[in-house]
Order: structure tokens, then C-alpha cells, then sequence
């Protein structure tokens, strides 16, 4: 495949054409936020995080969605970014019933670390307190969509890597859930072989182990990354 | 005409409160009530929430006192669990229990209530405090505030931090004492019961000076109730209920924890969002009983370790039957600070404490458990109703400070009929009303799990309701 050169924050540098702005930025040692993202499953663009500047328009385009193009000039990281980010981080925040102090992924979650670093210390917007429910259904996970930020994470690794194709997005805007087969309770599921892999791949407290008590929740992704090298570099002979 | 003065700095109780008395057309006092005036509503928003979460969901409910709702809420998850927890992870929550009485009857003894009776009722409200101590008598102040640093030392080497650790599950805890921690536990020992020993022999001076406070601070008859242990003794994690009368005699006992509504019911007073707990048998306001440390040494027969078994006995000997003045919480605590010092002793030698098995594992069990443990200030009760899959159904929680309701109202009321004359609060009289609320040490944070800075609003109220006088400190 054909290289391809392009600029971000100034850098000049080439890549495998095909490749992802946020592919590029990680080969380049730019680091851009993300929150969505994880290595192994197809992006998808739903968290925003990771938007950044293109030279030649006006739209913030995600960069993990987004194809590098020859000449491409992308910003990372300029004030308006920042404050775009901070932003989409508040208003996460402010969606659903993010409790840190007693959550199970407290000091764990990358939700919580994130606002660290793009320096959140409080948030401009009104909470929702939207009345979701726990689903505690099932005998080994639980959901709880309070802390759920439909980064779809779970969704993706049960349809891509478990290829069980229990989880689904529900509703819209935000209505919108994470739902098992057609909206059952998780502990009904035909379809879940309770693999863990959605609960490993969480970024929040969504997700998590029954029975975990606070900041309990260390997620190991190492488990997914193996299965997907293991998958692409053909180590299994099925 | 009604008067507001408003008071600074702020008054040492632990929450925010109002308090009303009553004068008959005689310009006599006819009663008194002790309003708690902030809701938090931890009872309800629990609602809904996995059982595991719940230690640390409750134990935000206060900052003094996070470890006793940890641990009570740990206890009702057991019985969710129906498991018996392991021996090291009960010894292992008995000795956080121990360094949380003790760095919070230090607070109490030393920051909020010592500076009434060393400094003096009618000293400056300015430097009647902690600071005040300081001025007067450094080393004192200093042992006291490094007494309690000690009772947090041992939560935090214990459970990491010492604020809100989340440390007690149900099922058992997350970690060890380690050999470290054990160590500094160990050479902090000595240093704690000499301040121990410095404030039960100065309390004790106080006692001879103050006969007329022991006298009229809550001094009534009035049942008491805690946990003890199977065989009487002195007991503030496991052990049952008992309720004895102001003779001394035992009118209920070894009561199950689980079944603590058969003894206790709450009713409601329209004024307060603080609840009024009472022995259920004798109905309300008969059944009206007080808990922590007073109570606690009213009904043990002994403490099981040396020291505090020899000041028990001085102890007893100050009551006919059971001792009745509330002014000697004040000493209840202190004997209690020495008891936990030996307890917390005699338990770095058990090996268990290093132990490995610490956690047990089961499913929902059980649709109901409660969890009581003695809390510095009294009984506390976590009460949980869940569904099949361990989500809350129903919360009730009892803290101390609620069930001390009915005797602090009528401490109030004592305290007002002999200190309040004519229609005018001065500064001494309202330091000496709260200083009958200080006795019991409440936290009413804890005791309607609401939010409150320490504030006092005193009003005195003529036979039709009008507002004969008012004073606030905030």
C-alpha cells in the first residue's frame, strides 16, 4: 500500500495510506483523548473525544474515523479542541449519575481519568438525574446504565471478538440504552455466553463484576488484545 | 418583641440544628425540642442499588463516623449473604471499630467538649474551643488531637485511607493488617494510654467541681440499650441487644440484632426530621432509652480488660442502679477510650490478623439482613430488604443520635428550667443548653443523613406560639 505524508501539530510524517488520523497521530507519538477507541474493535466516532482540526474546513472531524489523506494538516490539540473536549466531558458527566466517591471503577475509569487530565474540576451544566435501574439479572455481571456513556464498546467486542451478538443499542439521544438480545433482562439472554470480554472492555463502571465494592473494578484488557492478535495473525489453526 | 442575635464562631456539634423552648404564662419553662432541620434521604436514593455497593454508598453518610456505618452495612451484606465471615476478617473489623472509638470519643472529649468545662460556661465563645485549649493548656490539647490521630492511624493502616475506606465488604474485608502497620500500632500504644490516663484522672477533677452539672445535664431516669456479649461483658461489634431500666435491672436481653423490631419502634415527630426511636413494649414517650457509651457502661457487667475494669467499677459507683446523668457520658467515653487502647493491645498479638482468608463468597441468600454495630455513639442499625438479584428494595437505618432523641429533648428542657429565667437567652445559658446536647455527642449528619455545617438556632416560644426570644450561631 502506498505511504502517504501529512502534518499533525506541525509534524511532518508518513503513513500507510488506509491508515486512521488517529492511527498516524499514535505511529507519530501524538497523543489524542479518546474514549471510544480500543484497539481490536472498528471504530465508530461515538464519543467525540478524539475530534481534531483539518486544514481546509470548517468540521471537527473524529480522528478515529477519519482517513489520512495526502497533504492533510490536522491540530490536536488548539484551545478550541480543548474547550470542545472539556465540553463533550461535562456534558457526559451531566447525562447520566456518575458518582465517583462509591463507584466500582473508582480510580480505575477512564471517564474519571480523562477529566483529570483535561483539567475537569466542575461542571457548567445541570445534572439530568435520570431514573435508570441497575440490571443485576445476570449470575456473574451487572449493568448499570447510570454510568453508562454508550461508547458502545460492549456492543462492539460481543458482535467482533465474542461474535455472540447479544448487546444492542436501544432508544435515542438520551433514551438510548444498552439492551441484551431484544431488550431482556441480561440474566434471560439466549444468545450471552458470558464471556466477560464487555465487562473487560467498559471504560467506566457500566459494566462490572457482581459483588465489586468500590474502585474494585480493574479491567484487564490484555485478554482482548491477545484474542485479536491471536485472531489477525492466524495462531489458531480452527 | 422577638430579638435575633447572631453568634460567631460556630458551635461544636456535629450537624445543623434548632431548638425550641417553651415558656408557660409564669415565664417557667414547660419543654423543649431538639429539631434536626436537614434531610439528606439516604434511605430512599439507596434504593435501587446492588447490596455490595452499599459500605460504601453509607459510609459517606458522615466524616466522623464513616467507619461504624462500613462496618454496619459489611454486617447487614453478611446476613444478605447468609455467610458466617471469616474469624480474621471479624477480628480485623473489631480493631478498626476500636481505633474508630477512639479517635472519635477524642474528638468529642477534647475538641468539642473540654473546652466547656476547663475553659468554663461563661468564657468567650471566641476562644471557648479547641484553640481556646491550646492557649490555656498545650499539652493537653496536642495529646488529645494526637489521640485521635492515632484512632485514625489504625483505620488507615488498616483500610488504606482514613475517611471513607472502603474497606469492609460484605462477606469479610479487602486486606490484612499488615506486619508494618501492626509496628506502628504497636509503638503509638504507650504514648495513647497516657493521654488516656492524663484525661480520666482530670475528668475525674472536673467531677468534684461540677456537681451541679452531673446533678441537672439529662440526669433522669430512662432505659439504656446496646450490644453486649453472651456473658454481660462489654461489647461493640458482635454480641445482642439489651435493655436494662434506670435501676439497673435487665428487661430485655440477648435480643437478636435481626429482630430488633420486636424492641425498638420509630415514630415521628412533625417538627424534626431526625426520628424518635423507643422500647416498643413501653410505647412512646415511655419506652424512651439512650445508647452509646453511657449506655453501653450501664449494661455491661464488666469490660474484660484490667484498667477499664477498675474505672468501671468507680464508674458504677457513682449511679444507684444505673448511672443517670448524661453529664457522664463525658466519663463513659474516657473508660471506653482506655478499654479500646487495651483491647487494641491484646490484639496485635493474635496471628490471625495476618490471616489470608478474609472475604467470603456466596450469592443473595437471604431477602432481608440487618447489620448492628456499636458506633461511637451508640447502636447503629443497617436494615436491608432486597430483591432475588440483591438490589435494594428498602433502607431503614437507626443511628444513635436518633435514638438519644428523646433523652436529649428532655435534657434540654432540664437543663432550660434551671438556667433560663425571664425571656432573654444569654451567651452562658445557651452554651450550657448545648452543652447538654454535646453530652451524647450527636451527629446529625448521621442522624438524618444529611448534610449540615454546626449551627445552633435556639428559640424560646410564650403558651400561643409567639417567638419570645431567638438566637442563632451559624
Amino acid at each position: 500500500m502506498a505511504a502517504k505524508t501529512l502534518t499533525i501539530d506541525g509534524k511532518q510524517l508518513s503513513a500507510e495510506e488506509g491508515a486512521t488520523v488517529l492511527q498516524a497521530a499514535a505511529e507519530a507519538g501524538v497523543k489524542i483523548p479518546t474514549l471510544c477507541h480500543l484497539e481490536g474493535l472498528h471504530d465508530i466516532g461515538a464519543c467525540r473525544l478524539c475530534l481534531v482540526e483539518v486544514a481546509g474546513g470548517p468540521k471537527l472531524l473524529p480522528a478515529c474515523t477519519t482517513l489520512i489523506t495526502e497533504g492533510m494538516e490536522v491540530t490536536t490539540a488548539s484551545e478550541r479542541l480543548k474547550n470542545y473536549r472539556r465540553l463533550t466531558l461535562e456534558l457526559l458527566f451531566a447525562e447520566r449519575n456518575h458518582v465517583c466517591a462509591v463507584c466500582v471503577a473508582n480510580g480505575h475509569c477512564e471517564l474519571q481519568t480523562l477529566a483529570g487530565q483535561q483539567g475537569l474540576d466542575h461542571v457548567r451544566y445541570d445534572y439530568c438525574f435520570p431514573p435508570w435501574e441497575v440490571d443485576a439479572t445476570h449470575r456473574l455481571f451487572g449493568m448499570d446504565h447510570d454510568r453508562c456513556i454508550l461508547c458502545q464498546r460492549c456492543v462492539r467486542v460481543c458482535w467482533d471478538i465474542e461474535g455472540a451478538g447479544t448487546k444492542h443499542v436501544s432508544g435515542r439521544g438520551g433514551k438510548a440504552k444498552i439492551i441484551s438480545d431484544l431488550d431482556d433482562d441480561w440474566g434471560d439472554s439466549e444468545t450471552c455466553t458470558a464471556c466477560g470480554k464487555c465487562v473487560q472492555a467498559c471504560p467506566t463502571g457500566a459494566l462490572y463484576h457482581r459483588g465489586s465494592t468500590v474502585g474494585e473494578m480493574v479491567r484487564d484488557r490484555s485478554k482482548l488484545e491477545f484474542l485479536v492478535n491471536a485472531r489477525e495473525k492466524k495462531l489458531w489453526s480452527v | 418583641m422577638s430579638q435575633r442575635i447572631v453568634i460567631d464562631p460556630v458551635t461544636r456539634i456535629e450537624g445543623h440544628a434548632k431548638i425550641s423552648i417553651f415558656v408557660d404564662d409564669f415565664g417557667q419553662v414547660s419543654g423543649a425540642e431538639f429539631h434536626v432541620v436537614e434531610f439528606r434521604g439516604f434511605e430512599k436514593f439507596c434504593e435501587g442499588r446492588p447490596y455490595s455497593e452499599m459500605p460504601g454508598i453509607t459510609s459517606r453518610i458522615c466524616g466522623i463516623c464513616p467507619v461504624s456505618h462500613l462496618l454496619a452495612s459489611a454486617k447487614a451484606g453478611d446476613a444478605i449473604m447468609a455467610v458466617r465471615i471469616p474469624p480474621a476478617a471479624d477480628k480485623l473489623r473489631r480493631l478498626m471499630n476500636l481505633g474508630q472509638i477512639v479517635q472519635s470519643h477524642a474528638l468529642s472529649f477534647f475538641h468539642l467538649s473540654a473546652p466547656d468545662f476547663l475553659l468554663g460556661w461563661e468564657a468567650p465563645p471566641a476562644t471557648r474551643n479547641v484553640f481556646g485549649l491550646i492557649q490555656s493548656n498545650a499539652d493537653l490539647a496536642r495529646a488529645g488531637i494526637r489521640l485521635r490521630q492515632f484512632g485514625q492511624e489504625i483505620i488507615a493502616v488498616l483500610g488504606g485511607r482514613k475517611i471513607h475506606p472502603s474497606w469492609a465488604v460484605p462477606g469479610g474485608v479487602r486486606s490484612a493488617l499488615s506486619a508494618a502497620g501492626r509496628e506502628t500500632i504497636r509503638a503509638w500504644l504507650p504514648e495513647a494510654h497516657a493521654t488516656a490516663r492524663v484525661a480520666l484522672d482530670l475528668f475525674k477533677q472536673v467531677l468534684t467541681t461540677h456537681e451541679r452539672e452531673t446533678q441537672l445535664y439529662g440526669n433522669f431516669p430512662s432505659l439504656f440499650m446496646g450490644l453486649v456479649a453472651a456473658d454481660g461483658g462489654w461489647e461493640h461489634h458482635g454480641g445482642k441487644l439489651r435493655f436494662t431500666d434506670s435501676s439497673g435491672s435487665i428487661i430485655a436481653d440477648q435480643v437478636d440484632p435481626q429482630d430488633y423490631r420486636t424492641v425498638i419502634g420509630e415514630s415521628v415527630q412533625p417538627s424534626s426530621y431526625l426520628k424518635s426511636p423507643y422500647y416498643l413494649p413501653l410505647g412512646c414517650p415511655d419506652g424512651i432509652y439512650r445508647v452509646g457509651p453511657l449506655a453501653r457502661l450501664n449494661l455491661c457487667s464488666h469490660m474484660g480488660v484490667p484498667l477499664a475494669d477498675a474505672e468501671l467499677k468507680h464508674f458504677k459507683s457513682l449511679g444507684h442502679g444505673a448511672v443517670t446523668s448524661s453529664f457522664l457520658y463525658h466519663y463513659a467515653r474516657l473508660i471506653e477510650i482506655l478499654a479500646a487502647l487495651e483491647f487494641i493491645e491484646r490484639a496485635l498479638d493474635d496471628a490471625d490478623l495476618a490471616g489470608t482468608d478474609l472475604r467470603a463468597d456466596a450469592g443473595i441468600n437471604s431477602l432481608h439482613g440487618v447489620g448492628a454495630s456499636e458506633a461511637p455513639r451508640g447502636t447503629l442499625f443497617h436494615d436491608y430488604t432486597v430483591d432475588r438479584n440483591g438490589l435494594l428494595q428498602k433502607v431503614n437505618l437507626i443511628v444513635a443520635t436518633g435514638q438519644n432523641n428523646l433523652a436529649m429533648n428532655r435534657t434540654v428542657a432540664q437543663i432550660a428550667r434551671h438556667f433560663i429565667a425571664g425571656t432573654k437567652i444569654t451567651e452562658p445559658m445557651l452554651n450550657r443548653i448545648e452543652h447538654g446536647i454535646r453530652c451524647y455527642d450527636p451527629c446529625l449528619s448521621c442522624s438524618t443523613h444529611a448534610a449540615g455545617r454546626m449551627a445552633l438556632h435556639v428559640r424560646l416560644l410564650a403558651p400561643d406560639g409567639t417567638l419570645v426570644h431567638e438566637v442563632v450561631r451559624d
